[in-house]
């Protein structure tokens, strides 16, 4: 039993950190997403790290620093379909017609997950409006009708939904984890009465809570990402496999919201500004909670499960 | 331009859930032997029958010892297994599911005294007490906090004054656990009052049976007595019942934290899975059912936690979640136990047969004692975070 991560995957963390440090700064993230972004992370693996012999703990390790890097774009859905292709991924709620689809304009294909099953679809040849205004700056939205008689199929459907949703509960953690790191950086050198804001316990206490938030969530998200690695395990504990899923895609996508929340307040007015970092995050985190399910949805499979 | 599978030298071992042979042999071997002597307990004494509970408590101790599970996590040269912590784990994991007796009132003493006494103690104490904790034959109680010394444990004021070979105490010493049945307390006592707060403390082993020991049971939420105050008046110690040197005891008092592998609250959270899984069926409002998954998620990921935490612990990396179990357990079960409460709606106003309604009132303590959440939020952000301290 290990959930360290290996000297392996230290390795592996501080390859894909620095390569996003140094290719996706600030400004190339708030230029959003776009074919040339995708072409970069293909080429250095990001995409294809299954084919390439990468565990799924692995993948976990290089979502949650996509995540702390805020890196705009359809990755997940890029990474399971695994085929070059950029890949959206949207559930359609019973009896829909319409469904919100993001970064629509950029995909190649749409992946429809319609209960059990699941299609998919040209995404050249859908369309729509798309928002003037949508939530995240970095994540355009377009309202689609999807095709009548469209027909879901296939067993993968459920496997996609496991899989997406920890990708997503890595993304969402390594979020929680940056926008941590960044309110005790500015707790440390924003003064008020003299001395900086960090040193008061109603501040500190904030960010002893967000820290906390990041750490269990680091735990579930790895788990999770082991049992992928490992659904052999399943016949041991209650659901197994996908217990871990739920309670990383809850644990996880809490901490991003409510470390994104905290991280406002913690920023003062700055976090209300447009120019500081913070909204970017907090906003995405609320889009990822639509991803694969929200915590409503997991904690209710979990009841199910115990 | 480097893909991963260049920026790492090998594609071999990951993170992994699979428990090794060596501790599923240890987990079946721990089977079998509950299996044999669960059977054989006395029925469980009733809450308040104190010599009862402490022969119980004791007796199963005893079990322990004779089976070889006594002092798992003692260095084996003073009678202890020098049990890996995976296998501390196994062995929480087991004897819970099991529904085997906690630790009770051998708590102190195999837990912090006895790892204390290995650590710091002479020759002669580790003789004197470390077989007799082992083999139940002797209860220990702590006299830490003081009426205005409590979360400021470092500013306690009993007075410990040098007479000949002798200390002489007195003061006041409260929330001493299983104080009124035990032998022997690990006392911390103020050996130099000029010195800085703490710089001036003593750890000393205090015989319960002295002349000048006053003990007064304190009635707890419950309704229980397992907490005393304990009054010290012109109490006569021998100076060879100090343990470390003279104004070092909160030094001593910190050395037991090494054997602290975050497996402290591993009963607790398999505890809790299990409770989760005994309200489900009770529950019939959406919501309620909705907040019981999220409570689960919340244990669930705290052993998903304690499983790092072991991990990193036995490759010599502790991270900062060892610092955050206590905290984030103890808010977490203090969520669960209004959740119960909710559910159960009027079948919560009697505790009697009540389970889930005691330990609603039993972990209201959890989040206070020990470090309360208060203080275990600014030990994490000054300590993991780095956060200046509070202006004091």
């Amino acid at each position: 039993m290990n959930l360290d991560l290996t000297d392996d995957q230290i390795a592996l963390r501080d390859g894909i950190r620095s390569l996003l440090a140094g290719r996706f700064g600030a400004d190339r993230i708030r230029a959003g997403f776009d074919r040339a972004l995708f072409a970069e992370l293909a080429e250095a693996g990001v995409f294809s790290l299954i084919a390439d012999g990468f565990t799924w703990s692995d993948a976990v390790i290089v979502f949650e620093q996509l995540g702390e890097a805020c890196v705009p774009g359809p990755l997940v859905g890029s990474f399971l379909v695994g085929d070059g292709r950029i890949t959206g991924v949207v559930e359609r709620a019973a009896g829909e017609s319409h469904v919100t689809v993001e970064h629509l304009d950029m995909l190649d294909a749409l992946v429809v997950i319609d209960g059990p099953g699941m299609a998919t679809l040209d995404a050249t040849t859908i369309s729509g409006p798309t928002s003037d205004w949508p939530l995240d700056p970095l994540t355009p939205v377009t309202r689609v009708a999807l095709p009548a008689g469209l027909e879901a199929s296939g067993a993968d459907a459920a496997e996609w939904m496991r899989r997406g949703a920890v990708l997503t509960a890595a993304f969402a953690l390594g979020m929680a984890q940056r926008l941590t790191e960044s309110s005790v950086a500015y707790a440390k050198e924003r003064n008020q009465f003299d001395r900086p804001i960090g040193s008061f316990q109603a501040i500190k206490h904030v960010l002893a809570d967000m820290a906390v938030r990041v750490e269990i969530g680091r735990a579930a998200v790895y788990a999770a990402g082991a049992y992928l690695d490992a659904p052999e395990l399943e016949s041991g504990e209650p659901g197994g496999l996908a217990r871990a899923v739920s309670v990383a895609k809850v644990m996880a996508g809490e901490a991003a919201v409510r470390n994104g929340k905290d991280a406002v307040q913690v920023h003062g007015g700055m976090g209300f500004t447009w120019e500081v970092d913070v909204h970017l995050y907090l906003k995405r985190a609320w889009v990822l909670e639509t991803h694969f399910g929200g915590v409503d949805a997991h904690c209710d499979a979990l009841v199910a499960l115990i | 331009m480097r893909r991963p599978a260049r920026v790492v030298g090998s594609l071999a071992a990951a993170m992994d859930l699979r428990p090794s042979d060596a501790d599923e042999a240890f987990r079946s071997r721990l089977r079998e032997w509950l299996a044999v002597e669960l059977p054989k307990l006395a029925p469980m004494p009733h809450r308040e029958a104190w010599p009862e509970r402490r022969r119980f408590d004791t007796d199963w101790q005893k079990r322990l010892f004779d089976g070889g599970y006594a002092g798992l996590h003692w260095p084996k040269e003073y009678g202890g297994q020098g049990a890996s912590p995976t296998e501390q784990l196994v062995f929480f994991e087991e004897t819970t599911r099991a529904r085997a007796p906690y630790v009770g009132v051998n708590f102190v003493g195999t837990l912090h005294a006895g790892p204390t006494l290995i650590e710091e103690g002479s020759d002669d104490q580790k003789r004197a007490h470390l077989p007799q904790i082992l083999r139940g034959d002797e209860v220990w109680c702590q006299g830490f906090s003081e009426p205005n010394a409590g979360s400021d444990l470092a500013s306690l004021r009993t007075r410990a004054e040098r007479d000949g070979d002798d200390y002489v105490l007195n003061g006041q010493k409260i929330w001493c656990s299983f104080g009124h049945i035990a032998d022997v307390g690990e006392f911390l006592v103020r050996t130099d009052p000029d010195a800085p707060k703490h710089r001036g403390i003593s750890w000393l082993i205090l015989p319960m049976n002295l002349p000048g020991i006053e003990i007064r049971p304190i009635k707890t939420v419950l309704g229980s007595r397992e907490f005393c105050e304990v009054f010290l008046t012109d109490v006569r110690v021998p100076v060879a019942n100090r343990v470390g040197a003279e104004n070092d005891g909160w030094r001593v008092t910190n050395v037991t934290l090494k054997y602290e592998r975050g497996t402290a609250f591993v009963s607790e959270l398999i505890d809790s899975l299990r409770l989760c899984a005994d309200v489900a069926p009770l529950v019939r409002d959406v919501a309620h059912r909705r907040e019981l998954g999220r409570c689960y998620a919340d244990f669930d990921a705290l052993w998903s936690l304690t499983k790092r935490n072991v991990s990193q612990a036995e490759r010599g990396t502790p991270g900062p979640g060892a610092m955050m179990i206590k905290l984030a357990y103890t808010e977490a079960r203090q969520r669960f136990g209004e959740l119960c409460l909710r559910v159960l709606d009027r079948d919560a106003l009697h505790i009697d047969g009540n389970e889930l309604v005691e330990e609603r009132l039993r972990t209201l303590a959890l989040t206070i004692a020990a470090g309360a959440s208060q203080i275990q939020r600014n030990i994490i952000s000054e300590r993991v975070l780095g956060l200046p301290r509070e202006p004091r």
